[in-house]
């Protein structure tokens, strides 16, 4: 029953580290998610007096993914019956090049203040409409959750590990005898500290499959699925291939370098 | 004839102005029955301790096994006692570990398998007439039960020299003479040098022994 409730400290100390490590994952890929829609609804205007490419865009900002001519055909359709074809020919002539430009990802509003900047500068441009204001306050917001998801996890991992180091102090302590009679027999460190180690690699493995349970549950109610929904993204909250070896890696690394230390610390007192 | 231990003007203390042992020179021969004998607090145990690396020495030389004890490294020491077996007063049997499983600890750390140690540690627990105690854990046994195990252990990986301290303080007549019985067998039949720490030498004893007693101090020989 002690050596049950040592475990469980364990774990759930473990357990804490790696949720607060994969709702900061969540939330960064929540962002991502969000960019990528908003990068595909967003473009800049171009006006020119004269045709650019691809290319010469390209090499105004490498920001700028790829470049489409918008086409003034339906403008001038709408002007057919006001103006003769003979004054319609002259504005078409004499109409500037309208173009659309995508950009690689989400630009920052002083990205986009950069960016209309070079492009003004090439002389063939007249005009360029970049929309600043499309920063809307649901990206703002979750700029802002993200910093503080990250704060909070980086505060839960320090908190835990300093539990975990007690934890582990304390089957220092229970394990204190037999690791002395086996120094006694010439048992060099690693053996004697082999049941410790043992135990922190069970219960990080323990800790991960309660971490995919965790979220399997989460995606099984859906309710995060539908939160997210609402502002228009669809992502893996649990990538149950790369996230479980990535927090079962995590978990590892935590309980091995605490258990080193404790090891470590153990054998300068003898 | 080889020397198992060896020490020059050997001092030892464990705070630095109160010395336990002082300047003592002597030397074990190879294979002999050694008893160090003293008052309680002459510093015995303290001597023993030396030989087994659990203290080092203030002053002077000390030598175990051909490894000089003095700023010895842990891998040195590890080498040493796998070489050594020790029976305390207190037995320090692992408590949650079979008798079974205590006798094959030196094994174990010498890295016997289970298919080459498991013979020898039933021969052993038939020597001490532990075998049907076996599956059983020390807490189960009295103490002098738990005396014989630890006995068994110290025998187990056939050391080239046993430290006893006070093996049979606490015992019954019967555990004693069990004890007596194999570490003379022990050195008799496997030449193996015992050295033992006690504050009377036993009647029952039917083999030549150096004897040492210790004095305010200071190691004497008696003949």
């Amino acid at each position: 029953m002690k050596s049950l409730k040592n475990h469980i400290s364990l774990i759930v100390a473990l357990f804490t580290v790696l949720f607060s490590v994969q709702i900061y994952v969540a939330v960064d890929r929540t962002i991502d998610a969000y960019e990528n829609r908003l990068k595909n609804d967003y473009s800049i205007i171009v006006v020119s007096n004269k045709s650019l490419t691809p290319v010469e865009f390209k090499a105004m900002d490498s920001i700028i993914e790829r470049s489409e001519p918008i086409a003034t055909d339906q403008v001038l359709e709408r002007l057919k019956g006001e103006m003769s074809p003979k004054n319609l020919e002259l504005l078409k002539l004499t109409l500037p090049k309208f173009y659309r430009l995508y950009l690689s990802r989400f630009p920052t509003p002083a990205e986009i203040s950069k960016l209309q900047n070079r492009l003004q500068k090439n002389s063939s441009i007249e005009r360029v409409e970049g929309y600043a204001q499309t920063h809307d306050t649901v990206y703002k917001l979750m700029l802002l959750f993200k910093d503080v998801v990250q704060v909070f996890s980086i505060a839960i991992a320090a908190v835990t590990s300093l539990l975990i180091l007690k934890e582990m102090r304390l089957w220092q302590f229970q394990h204190a005898d037999r690791m002395s009679i086996m120094a006694l027999f010439g048992a060099p460190v690693w053996l004697r500290s082999a049941v410790l180690f043992r135990l922190a690699i069970v219960d990080a493995i323990i800790a991960t499959v309660v971490l995919c349970l965790a979220f399997l549950m989460i995606e099984q109610y859906g309710w995060m699925d539908i939160l997210l929904r609402t502002v228009g993204i669809t992502i893996d909250l649990f990538d149950f291939l790369h996230d479980g070896v990535r927090s079962l890696i995590i978990a590892l690394s935590v309980s091995i370098v605490l258990t080193f230390t404790i090891v470590i610390g153990n054998d300068e007192e003898e | 004839m080889d020397k198992v231990i060896i020490a020059e003007n050997l001092s030892l203390s464990y705070k630095e102005f109160e010395t336990i042992i002082s300047k003592a020179s002597f030397s074990i021969d190879a294979g002999t029955f050694v008893f160090i004998t003293g008052a309680s607090g002459s510093g015995k145990s303290t001597l023993l301790k030396s030989f087994y690396g659990a203290i080092e020495p203030r002053a002077g030389a000390l030598m175990v096994g051909g490894v000089k004890m003095s700023r010895i490294s842990t891998s040195k020491l590890n080498f040493l006692r796998r070489n050594i077996g020790i029976v305390f007063q207190d037995y320090k049997l692992i408590k949650e570990w079979t008798i079974e499983k205590n006798v094959m600890l030196p094994l174990i750390i010498s890295g016997y398998t289970k298919e080459v140690s498991g013979p020898q540690v039933q021969k052993l627990l038939g020597h001490v007439k532990l075998i049907h105690q076996a599956g059983k854990y020390p807490p189960e046994l009295s103490g002098g039960e738990q005396q014989r195990v630890a006995m068994a252990r110290a025998l187990a990986h056939n050391p080239i020299l046993i430290l006893a301290d006070e093996p049979t303080g606490n015992l019954d007549e019967y555990s004693s003479q069990v004890i007596w019985n194999l570490l003379e067998g022990a050195n008799t039949q496997l030449k193996t040098t015992i050295v033992v720490v006690t504050h009377h030498i036993p009647n029952t004893i039917t083999i030549p022994y150096k004897h040492f007693h210790i004095e305010m101090g200071n190691i004497h020989e008696i003949s």
